[in-house]
């Protein structure tokens, strides 16, 4: 065995290793936050493997696209709602616990049967090395050019339905009046509750 | 890969260090992989130790600027000019005592300043001082050191959450906001640089823009690319006008604030060594790298010499590493003068900046650099 198979061998194995328990991790740990952190863990340790089957390029692209932006996000979402609540007793959680673990080990074990079943080519294509950034653009201009428009208009729905989720005011109308509540009409609501207690902090000091 | 290739030819092969230990190793008698294992730690030992003087020099600089920006005299009793003042200023962190909060979280808080440095120090692997003078030539080059410095939020999100503290998850939210939209306008300022230099390896950037001195730096090609460059990179190391993570008035000291002795010691580390890092990169990709601004061929030619001659190639290559970091420690100087004379952004400014004006002026910057790689292509690498 030479150094660089022995190098390979060890970086697998931690990194195997890291995914299988941090993805468990993800799954299991009660506290939410540490499952966020996991999952950056997760999602770096694939980019490690990808890293080892010379896919360097979608190695990085795999840490700045899930670990520096989904996992950021992820992790100020949980930041920004951090509310320490008691969640309500879920009948039957354990038949339910019971019942979700048993179809994950069906699909583990159907994932399996697929993995030794299949005729892997050993050793598999030549890599491309550092061409594959290259590779990777003229495909998506090519013959990949339709599914990557519709992903992105995909994500530009997804965004569009968050804005209107967040900003709901700007599409609904006002009860009493029929005129649309935008921004503005909901701040003008807001006055007249601030004028109306300062009025009865008036009313209170001309009775004393 | 054409221009590359011409490029090379046109630079020439530059001092190989590796190959030369190597066979030095050979002729002690060691086989060639026992060659190659005693060679590998060396640069990535090489790079530590620069990027930690690096940071000794930046923490001097930043202690005397601010004092003369300040007319005050600034560190003076340790060493000469009070050169030894940072790594008194390090030995002190180090001999404090390591506090950790009650009701903090112990493993993340300790996690999460290891999480910041990591990345900034590994992104040193693509920084170029030579044609050969770097720890690896990734094809992936620049977007590596992208990828890894999107790593570093998550590290502040960390410590701001476990410190336990109001201030600290406030500071370390802000940290991630910022990078994130940060980000974006930075990775399109280097995009149009990569297009012109049609790969994204910095040692190809750099030959790109070598061919006639300082008039083929990408500064002349990119002036809105190298702006925008430079207030993204200032954003991302949280300097000053936008080191609000950390401002002092709001927010006490932001993520750091519970951190004492060597984990607050890791923070301070990673934003200097960071900034050195951005500078770097601002000047391999703008500032033609270690080109001089003369090219260093017409020099020799003047003299007569070969540019494959031992010795000039010594001269070129001492010059190159010297010509990198002088350019650095330039944009260095800009970034500590603008800390010093800016006041802070408000957070909803700063996030209008990234977002309405940085982003739309990236993408159009990026759009203009494509046309005029299709009309110029002498001139915008076709």
């Amino acid at each position: 065995m030479t150094i660089a198979s022995v190098t390979q061998l060890i970086c697998f194995v931690a990194l195997s290793l890291t995914l299988v328990v941090g993805s468990l991790g993800v799954v299991l740990l009660p506290n939410i936050v540490y499952s966020a952190f996991l999952l950056a863990g997760v999602f770096l340790s694939v980019a490690g493997l990808y890293l080892m089957l010379n896919a360097s390029f979608v190695a990085a692209a795999q840490v700045l696209v899930y670990v520096g932006a989904v996992n950021v996000l992820i992790l100020f979402a949980i930041m920004l709602v951090n509310k320490k609540e008691e969640m309500a007793e879920i009948p039957g959680l354990l038949l339910r616990r019971v019942l979700s673990g048993a179809v994950c080990l069906g699909l583990f074990l159907l994932i399996l049967r697929v993995d030794l079943t299949t005729p892997w080519a050993v050793p598999g294509p030549a890599p491309l090395a550092d061409d594959s950034a290259l590779l990777i653009g003229i495909h998506l201009f090519s013959d990949y050019l339709l599914p990557f428009e519709l992903a992105s208009v995909l994500l530009l729905m997804a965004m569009i339905g968050a804005i209107v989720l967040a900003r709901r005011d700007v599409f609904s109308s006002d009860v009493i009046t029929g005129e649309p509540a935008d921004q503005g009409l909901l701040e003008k609501e807001r006055t007249p509750l601030l004028l109306e207690s300062t009025a009865g902090e008036t009313t209170l000091l001309e009775k004393v | 890969m054409s221009t590359a290739g011409s490029a090379l030819a046109v630079v020439g092969p530059g001092l190989d260090l590796q190959s030369s230990f190597t066979s030095a190793m050979e002729g002690f008698g060691l086989s060639q992989g026992t060659a190659h294992l005693l060679w590998l730690p060396l640069p990535m030992l090489l790079v530590l130790v620069a990027a930690v003087i690096g940071v000794l020099v930046n923490v001097w600089l930043e202690r005397k600027i601010s004092a003369a920006v300040q007319q005050r005299i600034g560190p003076e009793y340790a060493g000469a000019l009070g050169v030894l003042q940072p790594m008194a200023d390090g030995l002190k962190l180090l001999f404090k005592e390591d506090v950790i909060p009650r009701r903090a979280d112990g493993l993340l808080f300790t996690l999460g300043p290891v999480l910041v440095l990591v990345p900034v120090i590994l992104s040193w692997l693509v920084v170029p001082f030579g044609q050969n003078l770097l720890i690896s030539d990734v094809g992936i080059g620049v977007f590596l050191w992208i990828a890894l410095s999107s790593i570093q939020p998550i590290g502040l999100l960390m410590s701001g959450y476990a410190s336990n503290n109001k201030y600290s998850l406030l500071g370390g939210l802000r940290a991630a906001a910022q990078s994130i939209s940060y980000e974006i306008p930075l990775a399109l300022a280097v995009l149009a640089v990569v297009m012109m230099s049609n790969s994204l390896s910095t040692v190809d950037i750099v030959n790109q823009q070598s061919g006639a001195g300082i008039l083929s730096w990408n500064i002349w090609r990119q002036p809105v690319g190298f702006l925008i460059f430079w207030i993204c990179a200032l954003a991302e190391c949280e300097r000053l006008p936008f080191d609000l993570p950390e401002a002092e008035e709001e927010l006490v000291a932001g993520y750091q604030t519970e951190y004492a002795g060597m984990k607050f010691a890791l923070f301070y580390l990673g934003s200097y060594i960071n900034l050195v890092l951005s500078a770097l990169l601002v000047a391999v990709l703008y500032l033609g790298g270690w080109g001089f601004p003369i090219p260093v061929e017409w020099l020799a030619g003047a003299i007569g010499q070969s540019v494959d001659a031992p010795l000039v190639q010594l001269i070129t290559g001492s010059l190159g590493i010297v010509m990198t970091v002088l350019k650095a420690y330039l944009l260095v100087f800009i970034a500590i003068l603008l800390r010093w004379t800016l006041p802070r952004v408000r957070i909803d400014q700063l996030l209008d900046l990234g977002w309405k004006f940085l982003l739309p002026i990236a993408l159009v910057n990026l759009l203009v650099t494509a046309g005029l790689k299709l009309a110029f292509p002498a001139f915008f690498g076709g």
